[in-house]
């Protein structure tokens, strides 16, 4: 680890002029990435400023019917929040399914967008890799890519977005409101995080020092049928293999409309909307479960060791649309996610 | 009943409420005064040659103390034997900072020290070296065809016995057979503990090491052969330790660099490792195993063969006993074991809980449950076919075994009989449900070990012994086994272990800990009891007068005839009567060769267990494991079953998620933190049921306990992993069982 400077923010433009104020600095939520890729050498600042005390952990409604989730609300905060629980339960479910109790404590919203991959070979720094060193190659082509991606890869680099919350978020599709040295700004969530291509270095569209404020959810929750599975390597605290959060709205049997989109499988949280398409109108049958998932992994590419998640995703998403359409799960204590 | 009868009683840990308030201190919780800190710098490759070190552009930032590396360490023993410990294999002990070559990824190649942890580490980042870099292998395929016979290099390694029958011919002659090969890769202690050591500077070249060791004068012995300093200027201290399951079992390289540093700048010096390093100091090896076996038409076996390939270093042959419990857990009279090893670019293998009988347990039991599906038995009713009342290895009986009463108690709390024996054929909550079994077998040894026992005049009993505590409960059973036979509460019993300068005690190691120390403790105190009988005898008047020491017992603070409970003096008073301040007495134990010779001494368990497996995703389930275990007499129910949860966890680790996974081209392992090397967590941990099968055995040692450290994790894997095909059909012999290997 390399010696850092530290200042805790009061507000946000204070935050922002501070950041801006010093080169090589990093905001810092609950630490529990950062602190880590720091002790790793990773990534090191020569300034933190700490964001977690700013006033932005309220959980509100929002005039139009929507609901703000503060950038520094914790995990868990937001998790067991009633109007969360209540109307995004996908939201509540996936939160419950990633790390742990002490980590969701800790970990602020605004964190969990910006974590970084859990690719093994970007921890190392004893192997080149192209996300942590531009350039130098990407181990995990070749290498140990169980943890990698399937899904709008690259050559450059095939790491995935390690987040659960972020699954359920991109069903969801939120507004992310930033405040930057410009100004404000709100990014829809579907364009906050980034495909690899040749620039792997940049997991998202955030500009030099802009902090997010908050999340913007809209109205619809599909709170009546909705689905988060997460498939790993044990039951708790690992990352997953492939998750899958589905929001449906249905109509009978009928899917009036729908989300899906998957963890695990790509540089950002893969919302598919064609696939989305697809079930709009549809009967809620396996036929058209099994229709849909094949047409999510059409194009999957499997790099050797992470084969087998192109049929897991596949599975994963039958499995979970079937969970959904029926109403299986409910937001509660523990996640429990259909396994 | 008397209150002072502690001994198979389950008393809470005597040194919990040490522990739960913080007061308990571990190797690097010795705040010693100015002490400065060291902090190891891996190689980042394989094998290669070192070029150079930049460390003066390091030694020149304030509160940097030095960089220590083979450029610049003093002279320091020269011979390989001076770097061997107690339980060194064959071949050259790897010398830290000895040489520029490289031979194992992530080898500690410089220590830099500074007044600051913080500051170390950063130092350490900034370190600059060249490296020559050369190819390695790392793979144990490539060398499948490179395995060589070792010899006998390591203390308790027994080659396997010579074949016996004719194991080819009758395997031919069968009337079902099987062959097939398993797998598992290498896998980590991992205690939650880092190795550290704190060696605090006593001036004048003595040092007092705390070193989180599971042998203190293991560590004692390597650091004076090494740097040559005098048994008396070394003191070694572990008195708590946060897991070590064989991780502790050698001097680790943290001991060598602090002494080092310390010696060299003459001040007191931690060294930490980072979970990343604890990856780099032994693993338990992974490991091919080719098991063959055919059966008679009675379902009885005919043949059994089994051969291991396992890996270790260049410069050491790692062994363990593999195959050798092959040849003894069942009847048979044509069996061939064979073991060798390949040598690769890692570290050295490292004794891992239950080592080699972990590996060649799985190989053994999944090839039994092969075998009886083969030959259209029940597989517990195979093995009950095949049981073995003889160790046909040596020839010789079982001191006790009674294998057969724990497969019927744990087989009738599973409720085994529910179970068709067809694959896929039972289902639950939507899932497939398998049940599985298999059983094990481990050694009860005892090793040498002596005790010292003190008694004050107010009745407050002392008894000291030299060996360790990580976490298995060596406090507790000690102070049981002490007050029990001086009839002492529990409360007046103090008993203190982990230092140099106490009576020697083994390594905690092999499970014999219990049998060894208790042993020793049994003897100090009986030789104490001794010398209070005969103060007690003094007085012309006392009811005591002309009895033996077997004529007399000490029960509830009194020394009466076992004979005449009335016959009795206060123990309290006969001290205070003696105007001695206390009394004291040691012991040295050794295993009653005489008595033991004739006869096999083993543990012996099955363990079964319950699966659901979801048929689409491959999730895997343990919904049940019952556990039995025969080890003689158990000294702590509660200690002692939290010994075999523990297990049952390690072997349910083994069986669905543990394995350290080494990227070939760069021949390092690249899972190397919690985050990715998985262990079970409580979301994965079923009910478990503990049994304990009593046997009577005063062969194995006067308290006639055989271990369980170690034994309860034997058959556990094997259990999940035949649940798992009598769940799904699907036979996975290379473990872990990770879900896609079930899509
Ligand atoms: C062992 C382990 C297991 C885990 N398992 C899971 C899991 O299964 N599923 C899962 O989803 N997650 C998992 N996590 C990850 C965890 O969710 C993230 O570490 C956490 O969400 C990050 O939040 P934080 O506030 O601690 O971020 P920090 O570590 O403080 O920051 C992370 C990054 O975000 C930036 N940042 C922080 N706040 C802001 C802001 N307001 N605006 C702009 N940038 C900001 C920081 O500069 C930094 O780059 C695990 C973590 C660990 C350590
Ligand atoms: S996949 Fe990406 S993060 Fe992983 S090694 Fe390649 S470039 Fe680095």
């Amino acid at each position: 680890m390399y010696p850092f400077t530290y200042s805790r923010a009061t507000d946000v433009a204070d935050a922002v002029r501070d950041k801006a104020g010093h080169d090589g600095s990093a905001y810092v939520g609950g630490g529990t990435n950062l602190i880590d890729l720091m002790k790793m050498n990773v990534e090191q600042p020569a300034h933190l400023v700490n964001v977690a005390k700013l006033p932005l952990s309220k959980i509100e409604d929002l005039p139009n019917g929507g609901l703000r989730l503060g950038a520094t609300a914790t995990n868990s905060d937001t998790a067991w929040n009633e109007q969360v629980k209540a109307r995004y339960p996908v939201l509540n479910q996936a939160i419950l399914a990633g790390a742990s109790p002490q980590l969701r404590n800790a970990a602020t919203n605004g964190g969990n967008l910006m974590q970084r991959t859990r690719c093994y070979y970007f921890y190392d720094i004893a192997t080149p890799c192209n996300k942590r060193e531009p350039g130098s190659g990407c181990s995990a082509i070749g290498g140990f890519n169980r943890v990698c991606g399937i899904l709008g890869t690259s050559e450059a680099c095939i790491a995935t977005h390690p987040s659960d919350m972020c699954v359920a978020l991109a069903a969801l599709a939120p507004t992310v409101r930033v405040s930057g040295p410009h100004g404000e700004r709100s990014i829809a969530f579907e364009d906050f995080h980034r495909l690899p291509g040749d620039q792997p270095e940049l997991d998202n569209t955030l500009t030099e020092g802009e902090l997010i404020t908050s999340l913007d959810l809209p109205e619809k929750g599909f709170a009546k049928h909705f689905a988060y599975l997460k498939l790993r390597d044990r039951h708790s605290y690992a990352f997953a293999l492939v998750s899958v959060a589905v929001g449906l709205e249905m109509d009978g049997d009928t899917i009036t409309e729908a989300r899906l989109a998957l963890g695990g499988v790509a540089h950002k949280p893969w919302r598919d909307q064609s696939a989305e398409q697809l079930l709009k109108g549809q009967p809620a049958t396996a036929e058209t479960f099994g229709r849909v998932a094949a047409h999510v992994v059409a194009n999957a590419v499997g790099r050797g060791s992470n084969d087998f998640k192109i049929e897991l995703a596949r599975r994963a998403i039958v499995r979970a649309l079937k969970q959904a359409a029926e109403g299986q799960q409910v937001a509660g204590d523990v996640y429990l996610g259909g396994q | 009943m008397t209150q002072t009868n502690h001994i198979g009683k389950a008393p809470n840990r005597v040194d919990g409420p040490l522990k739960v308030a913080g007061a308990a201190h571990y190797s690097g919780e010795f705040n010693v005064p100015d002490l400065a800190y060291g902090y190891v710098v891996s190689s980042p490759i394989a094998k290669g040659k070192i070029l150079k070190i930049h460390a003066d552009e390091v030694r020149a930032l304030p509160g940097v103390l030095e960089v220590f590396s083979h450029e610049n360490v003093p002279h320091l023993a020269w011979l390989d034997k001076s770097y061997k410990d107690q339980i060194a294999p064959g071949g050259s002990p790897f010398r830290p900072l000895h040489a520029p070559d490289i031979t194992f990824n992530q080898q500690p190649i410089a220590l830099v020290v500074a007044d600051t942890f913080e500051l170390a580490r950063y130092a350490a980042a900034l370190l600059r070296i060249d490296y020559e870099q050369e190819a390695h292998e790392t793979n144990l395929e490539a060398k499948r065809t490179e395995g060589f016979v070792p010899g006998k290099g390591k203390a308790g390694f027994q080659p396997p016995p010579p074949p016996r029958g004719n194991p080819d011919k009758a395997l031919a002659n069968a009337t079902h057979s099987i062959e097939a090969e398993y797998a598992h890769g290498a896998q980590h202690h991992n205690p939650m503990e880092l190795f550290t050591t704190t060696v605090e500077w006593r001036g004048d070249g003595k040092i007092t090491a705390y070193d989180k060791t599971q042998g203190v004068f293991n560590v004692q012995n390597y650091l004076t052969s090494v740097f040559g300093l005098k048994k008396e200027d070394c003191r070694v201290v572990n008195q708590f330790m946060g897991g070590g399951f064989g991780a502790g079992l050698r001097p680790q390289y943290s001991v060598f660099m602090a002494v080092l540093a310390s010696l060299e700048l003459k001040r007191s010096v931690r060294v930490t490792l980072t979970r990343q390093q604890m990856f780099s100091i032994g693993h338990r090896p992974n490991t091919l195993q080719l098991l063959k076996m055919g059966t008679n038409p009675d379902g009885t076996l005919a043949s059994l063969q089994h051969h291991a390939l396992h890996e270790t270093s260049q410069f050491e042959d790692y062994t363990e006993n593999i195959v050798n419990w092959s040849g003894m857990l069942y009847q048979c009279e044509n069996v061939k074991l064979g073991y060798e090893l390949a040598k690769l670019d890692i570290y050295s293998p490292q004794d891992m809980r239950a080592p080699g009988a972990a590996s060649g347990n799985v190989g053994l039991e999944v090839a039994m449950d092969e075998m009886a599906y083969a030959a259209g038995l029940d597989p517990l009713e195979f093995r009950l076919r095949n049981y073995a009342d003889r160790d046909q290895n040596v020839d010789k009986p079982f001191s006790s075994k009674k294998l057969r009463e724990c497969y019927q108690q744990a087989a009738a709390k599973f409720g085994w009989e529910t179970r068709s024996q067809e694959p896929r054929s039972m289902r639950a909550n939507g899932k497939l449900v398998g049940m599985g079994m298999g059983g094990g077998v481990w050694d009860a040894a005892q090793k040498k070990s002596a005790a010292k026992a003190i008694i004050s005049a107010d009745g407050k009993l002392t008894v000291r012994s030299g060996t360790g505590e990580n976490g298995t409960g060596t406090y507790t059973i000690m102070t049981q086994i002490a007050a029990e036979t001086l009839g002492l509460p529990l409360e007046a019993v103090t008993f203190e272990l982990g230092d140099t300068d106490q009576p020697e005690a083994p390594i905690q190691g092999g499970s014999w800990t219990a049998a060894s120390v208790g042993t020793a403790v049994k003897d100090a105190c009986d030789a104490l009891g001794e010398k209070i009988l005969k103060l007690a005898q003094k007085p012309a008047d006392s009811p005591l007068k002309g009895a033996k020491y077997d004529d007399v017992e000490f029960v509830n603070g009194q020394l009466r005839l076992r004979l005449d409970h009335d016959q009795a003096v206060v123990l309290r008073d006969v001290l205070q009567a003696s105007g001695e301040t206390q009394l004291e007495a040691d012991s040295s134990a050794q295993p009653n060769m005489a008595k033991q010779q004739p006869y096999s001494l083993h543990s012996h368990n099955v363990a079964f267990a319950e699966v659901e497996v979801d048929e689409d995703l491959g999730t895997i389930k343990v919904t049940r494991v019952v556990s039995a275990v025969a080890a003689g007499r158990i000294l702590n129910q509660k200690t002692a079953r939290s010994q075999v949860l523990g297990s049952v966890v390690w072997g349910l680790g083994m069986a669905l998620m543990e394995e350290t996974i080494m990227d070939h081209k760069f021949g390092r392992y690249v899972n190397h933190n919690f985050a990715e090397y998985h262990i079970p967590v409580n979301a994965d941990i079923p009910h478990i049921d503990v049994i304990f099968v009593h046997e009577d055995d005063d062969i194995v040692n006067p308290l006639g306990v055989k271990g369980i450290g170690e034994v309860g994790m034997l058959g556990v894997t094997a259990a999940i992993a035949n649940a798992v095909f009598h769940a799904t059909g699907k036979r996975v012999r290379d473990l872990p069982i990770l879900l896609d290997k079930l899509l």
